[in-house]
């Protein structure tokens, strides 16, 4: 399948472009270059054919997408999250299993080892992990416990001189090809920690997960722990208890945050640019009321949400985002980034449903990145608790 | 060995490209700036040779304003040592040129590399002038380049075929694409972009160079009109509409 050129540009209403630094635009710039040059001329072959395009880590690497926020000292940018931010959003308008494999490197690995983990932890592991010598997965999520992680029956039991690691995870990320998990476990007195878990450890196993319709470029499998003796310095040592993992949950659904806006504009920049050729009725049929309308929408969605992520990006570089902001955030990009690709994908009528374009690509993708990292029901809870004070959890 | 790579800022080749309502200038609005084609493979060639130890700085420069100096972080972020920036608004290439060799005279460069042209004016004048300007040999259309010791081996590109020319430093190349090929081209990296925080740009004042030529007016072609067809067995229509609406015939 030849790939159609990318001629991406993305959408700035309101210029906000002139609310980034010179820097900013260059981190964008330079990510939105790699992306056109390695993502876009294969990743629709990839997608189709259901495989992680193993190629690209490298790439990643090189630009920096592992880890860009991590102090440089352990192999990360040393940047900050307006700049992470912009890098997941130029990833994900690419495709949002690339973009989450980096979600998972840089925010679910390598942010809990560097924020809880301990100095020999962090020596060890990050740098090989922003080189991409290293992929690494989360384990969270088990088969009965998806909403609800605090329930979790994984569990470690301490034997003296290690570990002894017992039960399953489902639907996690990179698991068929990572060499570490950092996995989430009940010690006995029901408290969870992390632990990372190195391939090739007896008793560890990671099955792929088959038959996707989203996410078909990104690896999804199960990490099964049978008896899996993990040496006592691959506990995390700073940080127990379930609002460990959820630190971690706020760095990623903030990278989200961003990257839906990337998949939203791609959507409508290709909706757009197809509006002005495509001739029905002798006149472009961006000429027609009905798909102005939907034009009109989608770029009333995608300024406001531009305005929002901005802000919240400033918010999370002063060290003020909160749970709740981060949540609104990523259940609104997320949401609207799904509107807007329905919306666009039928603009391209019966091109709509082919490879040719993005388009059903992302909308197909976006349909997990609205349920991974708390679902689009969850993060309401979460907003509705922020402003009652009132759990409705449970 | 120093190498100077002088690099005209550009509008993206994508841009869609707009004049003041008076002809007069490009209208900046909404454009993205890029590093000139020609000069992207010359600062790549460039890098290669200092890694090959072959040079052992790269400089990048540009006339203009303050408003180019992302463009010149993008060079430094790909891996050039450091940058100047000649502070001018220039308006003709014999001011580039002048003003280059002026900044050569007081900082030799024992190698420099330019583009074939900017895509944008597409002056093609800039390397000639600066290399006459400092006395120095000049190769244009350059798309190949070795070094050994002070001498140079040059292959251009001519009418239809290749020239393999020999030249001493200090040389001025006009190159293209060639000098390395589109794939060796680097995208910056985020360690390159924090690197080039904290590498010298220097801005530097012009001397008084009048512009020798100067730009009036510019115009856009005209877009293409629609079609009308006309059936094979209808020829008087079509001599009617050449006679009465076209006035061709
Ligand atoms: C492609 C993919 C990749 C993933 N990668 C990872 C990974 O790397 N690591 C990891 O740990 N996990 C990962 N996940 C798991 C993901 O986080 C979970 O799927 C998600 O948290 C939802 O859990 P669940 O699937 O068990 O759904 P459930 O929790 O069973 O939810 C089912 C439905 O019930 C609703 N619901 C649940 N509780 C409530 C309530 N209290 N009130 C109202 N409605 C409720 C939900 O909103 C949802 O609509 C991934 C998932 C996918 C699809
Ligand atoms: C009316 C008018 C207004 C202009 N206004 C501006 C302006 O506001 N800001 C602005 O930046 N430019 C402006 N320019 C462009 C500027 O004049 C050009 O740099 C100059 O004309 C040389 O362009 P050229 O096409 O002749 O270069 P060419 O001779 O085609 O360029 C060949 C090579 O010379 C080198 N080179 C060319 N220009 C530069 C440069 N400026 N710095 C370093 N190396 C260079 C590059 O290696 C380039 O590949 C303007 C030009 C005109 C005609």
């Amino acid at each position: 399948m030849a790939a159609r050129q990318d001629l991406y540009q993305h959408p700035d209403y309101y210029l906000m472009d002139e609310m980034l630094s010179d820097e900013h635009k260059l981190i964008r710039e330079a990510t939105r270059e790699w992306v056109k040059r390695d993502v876009s001329p294969i990743i629709e072959e990839y997608a189709q054919r259901a495989e992680f395009p193993k190629q690209l880590v490298k790439g990643l690497a090189e630009v920096g997408a592992f880890g860009p926020y991590i102090p440089t000292e352990y192999g990360g940018a040393g940047l900050d999250q307006i700049s992470y931010g912009l890098m997941m959003m130029e990833i994900e308008r690419g495709d949002s299993g690339v973009r989450s494999t980096c979600s998972v490197q840089s925010s679910l690995v390598m942010y809990p080892i560097y924020a809880y983990g301990s100095e020999e932890q962090r020596r060890k592991y990050l740098p090989k992990l922003a080189s991409g010598e290293m992929l690494g997965s989360f384990g969270l999520t088990e088969p009965n416990f998806g909403s609800n992680p605090g329930g979790m029956v994984t569990n470690i039991k301490d034997m003296g001189d290690h570990y002894l690691l017992n039960g399953a995870k489902m639907w996690i990320s990179n698991a068929p090809f990572c060499d570490i998990a950092v996995v989430w476990a009940k010690n006995e007195a029901g408290r969870i920690h992390g632990v990372i878990v190195e391939r090739g450890m007896e008793g560890f196993t990671t099955p792929e997960t088959h038959n996707k319709w989203s996410l078909r470029a990104s690896a999804t499998g199960e990490l099964v722990f049978d008896n899996v003796k993990v040496p006592k310095e691959n506990l995390l040592p700073n940080k127990s208890g379930l609002g460990a993992p959820l630190g971690c949950l706020d760095s990623a659904r903030y990278g989200i945050a961003w990257g839906a806006l990337g998949a939203a504009m791609d959507c409508y920049d290709t909706a757009l640019r197809y509006s002005k050729e495509r001739v029905q009725f002798d006149r472009p049929i961006g000429g027609f009321q009905l798909q102005q309308k939907k034009l009109a929408e989608m770029i009333t969605e995608i300024t406001k949400a531009q305005l929002l992520t901005l802000r919240l990006g400033q918010l999370k570089n002063e060290g003020r985002a909160t749970t709740g902001q981060i949540s609104m955030a990523k259940r609104n990009n997320v949401n609207m980034a799904l509107e807007i690709a329905r919306e666009a994908r039928q603009m391209l009528g019966g091109m709509g449903i082919t490879g040719d374009y993005p388009i059903m690509r992302h909308m197909m993708n976006l349909e997990s990145v609205v349920t991974y990292e708390g679902t689009h029901d969850i993060h309401l809870l979460i907003t509705g608790m922020d402003v009652t004070g009132l759990s409705a959890f449970k | 060995m120093k190498i100077l790579v002088c690099i005209s800022h550009v509008p993206d080749t994508t841009s869609k490209i707009q004049f003041t309502a008076d002809g007069a200038a490009l209208d900046a609005q909404g454009i993205q700036f890029v590093i000139n084609p020609h000069d992207e493979f010359g600062l790549t060639k460039a890098l290669q040779m200092k890694e090959a130890g072959l040079a052992t700085q790269v400089t990048a420069l540009i006339v203009g304003d303050a408003s180019v100096e992302p463009t010149l972080r993008k060079a430094l972020a790909i891996g050039a040592d450091d940058a100047v920036r000649i502070d001018a608004r220039p308006e003709s290439g014999n001011q580039v040129a002048q003003w280059i060799a002026e900044y050569v005279q007081a900082n030799p460069y024992e190698l420099v590399l330019c583009g074939i042209e900017s895509i944008d004016y597409n002056g093609g004048t800039v390397p000639g002038l600066l290399a006459h300007r400092m006395g120095a040999a000049f190769a244009n259309a350059c798309i190949g380049l070795e070094l050994s010791g002070t001498n140079a081996t040059v292959l251009r590109e001519i009418d239809g075929g290749k020239e393999k020319l020999t030249a001493s430093l200090p040389l001025v190349v006009a190159g293209k694409k060639g000098l390395v090929e589109e794939s060796e081209l680097r995208i910056p990296n985020m360690r390159g972009i924090m690197a080039a925080r904290t590498k010298p740009l220097a801005v530097v004042a012009p001397s008084a160079v009048a512009a020798q030529v100067v730009s009036k007016r510019f115009e856009k072609p005209v877009g293409r009109t629609s079609v009308r067809l006309i059936d094979k067995d209808n020829l008087g229509e079509l001599v009617r509409l050449l006679h009465e609406e076209a006035k061709v015939i």
